[in-house]
């Protein structure tokens, strides 16, 4: 069997610069070869016969249920496109301004023929650090294209000042503390930053801290690249990240703001999980408030169980599956994630708390 | 339960080996009866001729990938992301039959008598009558598959939400038989009394033409991706599970409260099927490369190829049911005499 397909999902609302991304991304000099699917043909401005346009069709499933949706075009073209499987080494979806990226990410778990074939790395939300609060107010896609995002770029920073670009953080923050902050001006970002996250991967969900418990959140280090990143820079290019500390704005100085729509729910535990408890109260929290999940996941220790538990899921999707044994080294905490639309917190809470082995 | 590798009866003698250079998409047979060349669709650019002589021979036929074809007898059509429906012809002659204004995918073909051919790109359905004139219509979602009906000029175009009947020469809208869920590939019934979809979820759905009363066909394992009508159109062979499923189609209300035939059971799932054109025997694919036929009669299985070289993903008889081609995702073809 060979390599699946990884594929790139860019989101983000009308003019915060997805196609200066995607530009980006075809033109750089990085060796990988794409096949791309945007919503609209002749914007992106590369010749590249791998170019499909897409309609955008989402398709409920026949179970009744209006959020088990995927996108019906995307099943299409990944299998017409893998008629050609050696003339590219990764995908980039491209989806419309007005977008929900659950779809398309559901697309993957659900088709069992794209999920042979291919495999979503990562959602990645480009916004506009000037509009973005406007849209938050008036643009509910808008707040769903922050809330699922893996990798989020606040693109346009120059059109802000650095206290009002503290304050769209602490807004995106609010709705997803756990992806990957990058700023940006004109989407410049070294693309491993964007690529090869592997965000879906039940063997990456290393950490679900959320981003502002983390010491160094964003460094605003004044060299020669603009794009700021979490601590534990792997974007390859050599800097020193030591340097002005003084005038970071991180972690202690982001203001708190709660979203009313979008909350995410974090829970840690050192006490082992029953995982003859766990299962059915999860499968029945997705089956029944599925459609307020749009993400989550977990690492899990169960009781005498060497290994540890991983899952994630969107929606009613769960994914799942033991990952490795616990090295001597870890504490065998615990750590749940779910972020969603008015999400039912106290039920969750109450839930995981059932779920303790006795 | 017999094992896949149980059969002790095998043709595999009998069949030649055709390294095709590329996934196999799709095989039919082209040329005068009896001495015609099988034509191996591939997944990219090519079409290969393999003819009864021996000889074969790549035909580059598309700029790019070959998303579909269909053999009318005489020519292998192919629908490609080149935006192009192409005819190939045994002596490898090419014709371009259509050529998408826009170079949008040509995602489905399918053939009618005399020389019709019908294909889709995007939520637009195209016939090329035989006088050469051709037609279009357009439905509310992507086509997700074609098929001609077995009298007269008429489409069945199937979609999101069910399928659509169409007649090219009429002036009427298409008349839409609704079914909730996303419809990928569509068959009539030889008689033309019934149509039946595969759809996104492991079924089928089914339409008494007449009236359009539905029947639901389900269990499966997968998505059906191959369904083959009986050479008495009384039963439809499916793909789709590890055991070839035929379902009941010759009562007046067809498989409406019927329980399908299960032949074959095995520890492989099936995933390409085509009915002999005489004979009640079926040739089946598996997902681990191995053909069987299979006797419908006492589930008699008989090997064809074993298994290798990925899942089958072409499969069919010519019109005398003398010649079966066969192909594989991993770019293996063959060719048995019978
Ligand atoms: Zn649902
Ligand atoms: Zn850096």
């Amino acid at each position: 069997m060979t390599d699946k397909i990884p594929v790139t999902v860019l989101t983000g609302y009308l003019g915060a610069g997805k196609t200066t991304l995607l530009n980006r991304i075809l033109s750089e000099p990085h060796g990988f070869r794409f096949a791309v699917i945007v919503n609209e043909f002749g914007e992106i401005g590369i010749d590249n016969d791998l170019v499909v346009s897409a309609d955008e069709e989402v398709f409920e499933m026949n179970n009744g249920c209006l959020c088990c949706t995927v996108r019906g075009d995307l099943i299409r073209i990944i299998e017409g496109l893998m008629r050609r499987r050696g003339k590219f080494d990764a995908i980039v979806v491209e989806t419309t301004g007005l977008a929900d990226p659950a779809p398309v990410a559901q697309t993957f778990f659900v088709d069992a023929d794209v999920g042979k074939a291919a495999k979503l790395d990562a959602v990645v939300t480009v916004a506009d650090a000037k509009w973005l609060r406007d849209r938050l107010k008036d643009a509910p896609e808008a707040k769903n294209q922050i809330a699922f995002a893996d990798v989020i770029l606040l693109n346009k920073t120059d059109l802000v000042g650095p206290d009002e670009l503290l304050d769209v953080e602490a807004h995106v923050r609010a709705i997803n503390p756990y992806a990957r902050l990058h700023r940006t001006e004109r989407c410049s970002i070294p693309i491993a930053e964007v690529l090869g996250r592997n965000a879906f991967d039940l063997d990456r969900i290393l950490e679900i801290e959320p981003a502002f418990l983390e010491k160094d959140e964003h460094h605003d280090h004044g060299h020669g690249h603009d794009h700021d990143h979490h601590d534990g820079c792997d974007c390859g290019h050599d800097h020193d990240h030591g340097h002005h500390h003084d005038d970071h704005g991180h972690g202690h100085g982001l203001k708190h703001y709660h979203d009313e729509h979008i909350q995410s729910v974090s829970i840690k535990t050192d006490r082992p999980l029953d995982p003859d408890k766990f299962f059915p109260w999860i499968q029945k929290l997705v089956a029944e408030e599925g459609p307020k999940i749009l993400r989550c996941k977990g690492i899990l220790s169960f009781k005498d169980d060497p290994d540890r538990f991983v899952f994630q899921g969107v929606h009613m999707i769960l994914d799942g599956d033991h990952q490795r044994p616990w090295r001597d080294d870890e504490t065998r905490d615990s750590r749940l994630v779910f972020i969603g639309r008015e999400l039912p917190e106290k039920l969750i809470r109450d839930g995981v708390e059932r779920c303790f082995a006795s | 339960m017999s094992d896949t590798s149980a059969p002790t009866n095998s043709l595999v003698e009998r069949t030649r080996s055709i390294d095709a250079g590329g996934p196999v998409v799709a095989v039919g047979f082209v040329g005068p009866k009896g001495r015609e060349t099988a034509a191996f669709a591939l997944g990219e650019e090519t079409v290969l001729l393999a003819g009864d002589d021996g000889t074969e021979r790549h035909v580059p036929v598309h700029g790019g990938g070959i998303l579909g074809a269909a053999g009318d007898g005489s020519r292998l059509i192919t629908g490609g992301d080149d935006g192009r429906v192409m005819a190939t012809a045994p002596d490898g002659t090419t014709t371009e039959i259509a050529a998408d204004a826009k170079r949008r995918w040509i995602d489905n073909v399918a053939v009618g008598r005399d020389g019709v051919v019908a294909w889709s790109a995007g939520k637009q359905a195209f016939v090329r009558t035989a006088k050469g004139e051709t037609r279009t219509t357009e439905v509310g979602s992507t086509v997700g598959g074609l098929a001609f009906a077995p009298k007269g000029l008429r489409l069945a175009i199937a979609h999101y939400g069910g399928a659509s009947l169409w007649f090219p020469n009429a002036q009427t809208a298409p008349e839409t038989l609704e079914w909730k869920g996303s419809h990928v590939g569509v068959t009539f019934s030889p008689d033309g009394r019934f149509l039946v979809t595969s759809m996104q979820e492991p079924a089928l759905h089914g339409w008494r033409i007449a009236d359009g009363k539905h029947m639901r066909m389900s269990g499966y394992a997968t998505k059906v991706k191959s369904v083959s009508w009986t050479a008495d159109g009384r039963e439809l062979a499916t793909a789709g599970a590890d055991t070839l499923v035929l379902w009941p189609f010759h009562g007046k209300d067809g498989p409406m409260g019927q329980q399908p035939r299960l032949l074959a059971p095995t520890a492989n799932l099936i995933v390409a099927v085509a009915c002999h054109p005489a004979q009640a025997v079926t040739a089946v694919g598996f997902d681990n490369g191995l053909v069987l036929l299979v006797r419908l009669e006492d589930s008699a299985e008989i090997v064809v190829r074993h298994p290798g070289g990925g899942a089958v993903s072409a499969l069919a008889w010519n019109a005398a049911g003398t010649r079966l081609g066969f192909g594989t995702e991993g770019g293996s073809a063959g060719l048995l005499a019978l």
